[in-house]
């Protein structure tokens, strides 16, 4: 492999990480916290909160099971709501942990080594909440095994040539490859902590789950050719994800959903919101278990520049909707931008460019990217925004379409909040429960950025 | 030297190292006396260590892509069978086979089954999950999943000769060599 680039040093930040760790010591460290940290008050009160929030989602579903896809504010025309804006929304946060795990890794990028195996916790707990939707969506979620092509008695089959079905190819392959990349990712770093664990139950966990990996060189040549075949196999997978989800929009003909701008514009404004949600819970996290000399101000300050690079794509993706719109010469186009920018859902779409256009060209200023505080601030404020742009797009096509007498307006319900704020429940909780349990940084490829890890071979005799 | 196994027990002789350098170098020296039962232990990917073994099993990358043109094959296919054989639906007279149509499933699936077959086919290759193993016996070598570097020579090797082989490796200058009990 060559090596990566040397920048001039005025652009660097610091370093990847801090020059003062050694091989045992970055192990000691990434390791401690899940087998000798003691389990804080603060972690303790995170989670209880977290779990408590996840309660809505218990209430939320079973009261939908219990009454039906009519406790949610869908109607006719707008019979998306929440279901769809959500999962557009948790699918896309999930796009960055396979950007930094894979197109990172492809393209040589040793900095994401402190991070990777984080974002990629996050995708796979991102992925889980946005599959609940489509599934609660149908309303029978009993009934979901029709979506797949398997022999039954009614002697059907479903479409292939439906974006719908595409979807659940395309969220079920991510979902099994983000699994299996984590899981083979995690295999040496579960090795590390049952040779170092004393007790003997976290030895028999932790060698289970390692299922005996003994660092062999003829071993670690094969699992680089793995490593490297599946993160060649995931860079597509997740450019493919997102384009089969504005698929689900861009293949019907409705106003403001059927153009081809769609697959690309998804697929930035889904890293765009990924980077952001890696920084909001990163911040943190690299705070509370002092992992600054790991996760240095030089990855926030990378992590904010993709975020700003994303951010100028999808405010490029707004100025063409507009433009097209007004462009198309189409009655109904045109009436569906006039109306997105001064209809009823109006300061919608103006927050949205707020927080997605305006906010984040606060980073161009390096003193702001490397001031974790106000990067937090804008991170949330990110994520907030693509929230808001699910929202616009999903309701502001459908509500007014093309015949006058069928308008309509949409407002989520309780039990609409009851669900989305459920699986945000849900992914802090596995969140929390997944920084004590497992090694959140990858440590054998910490170990690869340090001075002494290169080879120096002693002069022959 | 912990404890004296017998020839029968004796999966192997293992040496200590202290730096990948050493490691490396230990490694073509071994290499190149003949040796071809042994293995480096290393706590991260060493890419020297492929030149200094002559490690280039090309397998995993080939398997990947048989697995890949499977899944390729397998999608296409479920999608033509179901719409032109199980439940041909006749819409204005369009192709049953509609190619275009078909390709983000057919793409999925080669991304499904080829992702699979890399990690499975890593795996199996790899002898995991293979809950013992003789070199764990040595009590140092927890240090290999740290900041330890080792090298393996195994006893059922040709060239073996117990007191030879820890000459051979002495000769290495390693920090310590160990009998591994099997």
């Amino acid at each position: 492999m060559s090596q990566p680039v040397e920048l001039p040093d005025q652009i660097h930040v610091g370093t990847v990480i801090d020059e003062s760790h050694s091989l045992a010591s970055v192990s000691d460290k990434v390791g401690g916290i899940v087998l000798r940290r003691k389990i804080t008050l603060g972690w303790v009160f995170g989670l209880l909160i977290s779990f408590a929030v996840l309660q809505n989602l218990m209430a939320g579903a079973t009261w939908l099971l219990l009454k039906g896809v009519g406790v949610w504010g869908i109607n006719i025309p707008v019979g998306w709501g929440f279901a769809i804006i959500n999962f557009v929304w948790w699918i896309g946060i999930g796009h960055a942990g396979t950007l930094i795990s894979a197109i990172l890794l492809l393209l040589n990028q040793s900095w994401r080594n402190a991070i990777n195996r984080f974002a990629e916790a996050m995708t796979l707990f991102a992925v889980m909440c946005a599959g609940m939707f489509p599934v609660l969506h149908t309303g029978r979620p009993w009934l979901a095994y029709w979506l797949l092509p398997i022999p039954n008695t009614m002697s059907m089959w479903p479409q292939f040539r439906s974006p719908l079905l595409w979807d659940v190819f395309a969220v079920t392959t991510y979902l099994t490859i983000s699994a299996v990349f984590w899981y083979v990712g995690l295999l040496p770093d579960l090795a590390t902590l049952r040779d170092s664990a004393k007790s003997k139950t976290s030895q028999v966990i932790y060698g289970a789950l390692s299922m005996g990996w003994r660092n062999s060189a003829r071993h670690w040549q094969r699992y680089e050719k793995a490593s490297l075949l599946l993160a060649g196999l995931a860079t597509p997978l997740v450019v493919s994800v997102h384009t089969v989800v504005s698929f689900d929009f861009a293949v019907s003909i409705i106003p403001g959903w059927h153009t081809t701008i769609f697959p690309p514009y998804f697929v930035a404004g889904a890293i765009y919101s990924g980077f952001a949600m890696v920084l909001t819970l990163m911040i943190p996290v690299r705070k509370f278990y002092g992992l600054d000399d790991i996760i240095t101000m030089r990855h926030l300050n990378n992590m904010a520049k993709v975020t700003l690079a994303t951010a100028l794509i999808v405010g490029y993706g707004y100025c063409f909707e507009a433009f097209f719109g007004y462009f198309s010469a189409d009655t109904y186009e045109k009436f569906m931008i006039w109306n997105r920018m001064t209809g009823p859902y109006a300061p919608f779409y103006w927050m949205l460019i707020l927080c997605n256009i305006i906010t984040p060209q606060f980073l161009w200023s390096k003193k702001i990217r490397t001031s974790p505080g106000i990067l937090w601030c804008i991170s949330i404020v990110v994520n907030i925004g693509m929230w808001l742009e699910r929202f616009v797009i999903v309701v502001t096509s459908l509500h007014r379409d093309f015949l006058p007498s069928s308008w309509g307006m949409y407002w989520p319900t309780i039990w609409d909040w009851a669900v989305y704020t459920g699986t945000l429940g849900l992914f802090m909780t596995l969140i929390f429960l997944f920084v004590r349990v497992l090694p959140m940084i990858t440590i054998f490829e910490l170990r690869m950025l340090l001075p002494g890890a290169s080879v120096k071979e002693p002069v022959a005799q | 030297m912990s404890v004296h196994a017998s020839e029968e027990t004796l999966y192997g002789l293992m040496a200590e190292f202290e730096t990948p350098g050493e490691l490396v170098a230990a490694a073509r020296k071994t290499r190149l006396a003949g040796f071809k039962k042994f293995d480096a232990y290393c706590p991260y990917p060493l890419h020297e260590l492929d030149e200094a073994m002559d490690l280039h099993d090309n397998r995993v990358s080939k398997c990947t892509l048989i697995g890949g043109l499977l899944g390729c094959i397998g999608g296409f296919s479920l999608a033509s069978w179901v719409s032109a054989v199980a439940w041909p639906l006749n819409i204005g007279g369009r192709p049953l086979i509609s190619i275009p149509m078909f390709i983000p499933v057919t793409f999925e699936c080669t991304i499904l089954i080829g992702g699979l077959t890399a990690a499975f086919s890593m795996l199996i290759m790899n002898g995991l999950p293979s809950p013992y193993h003789p070199v764990f016996n040595v009590e140092r070598f927890v240090n290999a999943s740290r900041s330890k570097f080792f090298i393996c020579i195994e006893s059922d090797d040709e060239k073996f000769d117990r007191r030879r082989t820890e000459e051979f490796l002495l000769s290495l200058n390693p920090e310590e060599v160990a009998e591994v009990a099997e």
